[in-house]
């Protein structure tokens, strides 16, 4: 048995590979689901109807797919350029901690309307620098990103840590390690009244936009595509790859920095260690189930948003661990992975 | 007819919808040197995997020393004696002769007395078929002849009756491939039995006995050497008659481009080379492969800095190259190796076309790619350059060499170049992409652009070039008018003997 490259992939099997794939990874979990005991299609049926079912579970659901939106857009970014970027969630808790550092009332004095865009900005430029560094170690003295992106995150969530339970410790949160919260006019206007729902959702489809039309459009996205599909090439066309890096490793520093913001300006409002269930890793899936593109991204995060949110329901409701969450997204990541070589290649005796 | 020693009996062999191999019979008698001729996929390379179990045949069978290989297993062969002295050697530079000969062949922990053994086996295979070689040189010491020698002896050594060679002439001057031909021929007379594998006729001509050509998967011909001649085995290979376009006397103009003992430094170095090329004429410049060709190419397309010496570019000292900046200046830039820099293969024809030229206001403005204007330059290159199989949407790796080198050529000829850098052009075509990458280099040269063409082909060099300059050692020869160039000077200036002839 071997695997040739199909000389063309056809549009429509392109399409349906993802689509194919979660349902294989659903096939695989609801075994599992079997064997706690629990009828499959109801564990299923109520997943939906818990990530879905109300107007409520509608904006969980999407307030949790943001920030996932944002980091698996910083992660498609980078690796459409082959720039391996595994510190997402490194730069996550960056921004964060830089927004609610200069949203407090020690921090900025200033009137909503300039005070939340300055807060994004500077947390996008924490996340930016934090992805710079090891970029530049990789272009000076060719270390591997992967491994520092890597390590980078718990230097940066220890950092956090030290943070919150020093001089950014809240006197009024019993002991609790967090940070002083944001100032009123900090947080960001809701989209929903009396939800958790906030504009940040809206700032990370319009991103998305964006991005999609300048990997579309522009030269910036002409050139960073070549280099990452062969860089050789691109440096003898004459384009600056090293350049290009350092462009695309801001903006994906940024986006996954600004989605640490947004999560402490629009829901949380202070730093804890806890503010990112893995919002970086997962955008690693996020951002892999997409096939690199900005649209899909937004389709997939709502769709892992969709998996966490509605777990939790079901698992009270039938007694499935909630770890079965976890499960559906790593399969859904696994059988993508399959059904990627499957779209490309054909399997020939 | 029992003297036939292998015989590959009706081999098909599909890729999807390609049939690379159909229906393939031949055979190897005792003692014989056959050449297998035919063009980049004519099937050649297919055909020996499947005879070394790389690949299952998908029909026939594979019948050495009358019994049948068992097919897909690559042991299968070796163990029948059949070796293979590859294209691209598989020698470790650290270890002497002896002991990459031994390594892999036998087990790690040797006894003192086994090395002795050893050394009196090779010596022993040495002596009898004239492969003379120092068992204790190390191997990076020694030369790309010397070393495709050891490959030999590597195969000899685990007692191989059948050796097949694969394009053992690429990287020889004219004078080791003449000798390694006088070693072939000492083995066929002591009864081993020689495959050669080849797209050049006249080493062919010189070298085998019987010649069977292969063209697209199929057996074509087969042909006794005394009984054809160059013409007939073009011919034969291509499918049709082949001219290749010839030069016309033309007069040079200014001076276009020169160097003046420059160096560059890394990784294949050129020490103090010196040329000049002025418009409207050709330079070739010769050499093996491996002697800094790729260097002097990355130099003339502006992506290494000279490291001293003074390079000049139409009449400007050059002393921060960029790639783009050689662009700019309008030098055309063919790199030698298509699918690693020139072209991005899941890309389409028209960003590969406007790649290198994404700045200029008609493919692009304010940061967006005018996509209609680069097309339409895309388009007007695959008309114009006769680039087939493609549309400007269509991805470039879905195109032939041939084709896709014929888009280079486009998309830096469309231009008018002043300069044309070609480094190993026609490197992997098939004739008739040969011949129309010859008449475009030919039109810029007529049109006035200065060609410096850089080249392993001899024939090539002689054909389009009207001087001529060796590279051997990262060094340049002083140039030769085309017109004194014989084979047997130019050998002696490719193997870095150029001072010995002045």
């Amino acid at each position: 048995m071997r695997l040739e490259r199909r000389a063309s992939v056809p549009v429509t099997l392109a399409v349906a590979a993802p689509f194919g794939a979660v349902l294989v990874a659903l096939l695989l979990a609801g075994i599992l689901i079997a064997m706690t005991g629990a009828p499959v299609l109801e564990a299923y049926r109520r997943i939906l109807i818990s990530a879905f079912g109300s107007k409520s579970s509608i904006t969980e659901t999407l307030t949790r797919a943001t920030p996932l939106i944002l980091t698996g857009l910083a992660v498609a970014v980078a690796f459409r350029t082959r720039l391996w970027n595994i510190g997402a969630e490194g730069q996550f808790y960056s921004g964060a901690l830089v927004a609610a550092m200069l949203g407090s009332q020690h921090g900025l004095q200033l009137p909503g309307a300039a005070l939340i865009p300055i807060l994004m900005v500077a947390g996008a430029a924490a996340g930016a620098i934090l992805m710079l560094a090891p970029l530049g170690l990789r272009l000076r003295f060719g270390v591997d990103e992967v491994v520092t992106t890597l390590l980078l995150n718990f230097i940066t969530i220890l950092t956090v840590s030290m943070m919150i339970d020093g001089p950014l410790k809240d006197p009024m949160a019993f002991g609790w390690p967090q940070s002083v919260p944001i100032v009123g006019d900090a947080f960001l206007p809701k989209l929903v009244s009396r939800s958790r729902l906030h504009i940040g959702f809206l700032i990370a489809i319009g991103l998305a936009l964006l991005i999609w039309l300048v990997q579309e459009r522009t030269v910036f996205g002409l050139e960073t595509r070549a280099a990452g599909l062969n860089p050789a090439a691109t440096t003898f066309a004459g384009i600056k790859v090293n350049r290009l890096l350092v462009k695309v490793a801001c903006i994906s520093g940024g986006l996954a920095g600004l989605a640490g913001a947004i999560e402490v300006l629009g829901v949380k409002g202070y730093v804890t260690t806890d503010l990112s269930p893995g919002f970086g890793y997962t955008g690693i899936i996020v951002a892999m189930l997409a096939g690199l593109n900005p649209i899909g991204v937004v389709v997939t995060a709502i769709f892992v948003a969709t998996i966490f949110v509605g777990s939790d329901g079901m698992s009270r409701g039938l007694g499935v661990p909630s770890f079965i969450a976890d499960v559906i997204v790593a399969l859904s990541l696994l059988a993508v992975l399959v059904a990627l070589v499957l779209t490309n290649y054909r399997i020939r005796r | 007819m029992n003297d036939i020693v292998l015989s590959l009996e009706g081999i098909t062999k599909r890729f999807g919808s390609l049939i690379a191999n159909d229906d393939v019979t031949l055979n190897l008698r005792r003692g014989e040197l056959l050449a297998l001729l035919g063009e980049n996929g004519a099937g050649k390379t297919t055909l020996m995997n499947i005879l070394f179990g790389h690949y299952a045949a998908d029909a026939g069978r594979v019948v050495a020393f009358g019994r049948e290989l068992q097919p897909g297993r690559p042991r299968a062969a070796i163990d029948a004696g059949i070796g293979m002295v590859h294209q691209h050697f598989a020698l470790a530079a650290n270890l002497t002769v002896l002991e990459n000969i031994v390594a892999g062949t036998e087990s790690i922990g040797r006894l003192r007395g086994d090395w002795r053994r050893a050394r009196v086996k090779l010596t022993e295979i040495a002596r009898r078929f004239g492969l003379a070689i120092d068992p204790d040189a190390r191997v990076g010491d020694l030369s790309v002849g010397e070393r495709q020698r050891v490959e030999i002896l590597k195969a000899l050594y685990r007692d191989a009756r059948i050796l097949i060679l694969d394009e053992p002439t690429a990287v020889l001057t004219p004078q080791e491939a003449e000798k390694l031909f006088d070693t072939l021929r000492v083995m066929a007379a002591k009864g081993l039995s020689l495959i050669f594998i080849s797209h050049k006729l006249h080493e062919i001509l010189a070298a085998a006995d019987r010649i069977v050509v292969l063209r697209g998967g199929k057996v074509t011909a087969e042909r006794i050497t005394a009984n054809t001649n160059k013409n007939e085995l073009a011919e034969l290979m291509v499918g049709r008659p082949v001219t290749r376009p010839a030069r016309e006397a033309q007069q040079p103009g200014a001076l276009v481009m020169r160097a003046e003992n420059v160096c560059v430094a890394g990784f294949r170095p050129l020490s103090d080379i010196s040329f000049e090329l002025r418009a409207g004429e050709t330079l070739g410049i010769i050499g093996v492969s491996g002697n800094g060709q790729s260097t002097l190419g990355r130099l003339l397309g502006g992506l290494v800095k000279p490291t001293a010496g003074s390079f000049e570019l139409l009449g400007a000292t050059v002393t921060e190259p960029t790639p783009a900046s050689f662009v700019a200046c309008g030098v055309a830039r063919i790199p030698e190796d298509r699918n690693v820099d020139g072209t991005v293969s899941d890309m389409t024809l028209w960003e590969n076309s406007v790649l290198e030229r994404i700045g200029e206001r008609r493919f692009s403005a304010f940061g967006l790619v005018r996509r209609s204007g680069a097309r339409a330059f895309a388009k007007t290159i695959i008309e114009r350059f006769d680039v087939r199989g493609g549309v400007p949407d269509t991805p470039i790796r879905l195109l032939s060499g041939g084709n896709m080198q014929k888009l280079i050529l486009g998309r830096n000829l469309l231009t008018s170049p002043r300069i044309l850098v070609a480094a190993q052009p026609t490197r992997g075509l098939d004739e008739g992409a040969v011949a129309a990458v010859h008449a475009e280099i030919l039109a810029a040269r007529r049109a006035g652009a200065g060609v410096l063409l850089i080249s392993e082909d001899l024939d090539e060099i002689l054909q389009l070039a009207d001087r001529v300059q060796a590279i051997a050692n990262g060094r340049l020869s002083p140039s030769i008018p085309i017109e004194d160039a014989e084979p047997r000077r130019l050998g002696l200036m490719m193997a870095g003997a150029w001072s010995e002839m002045a």
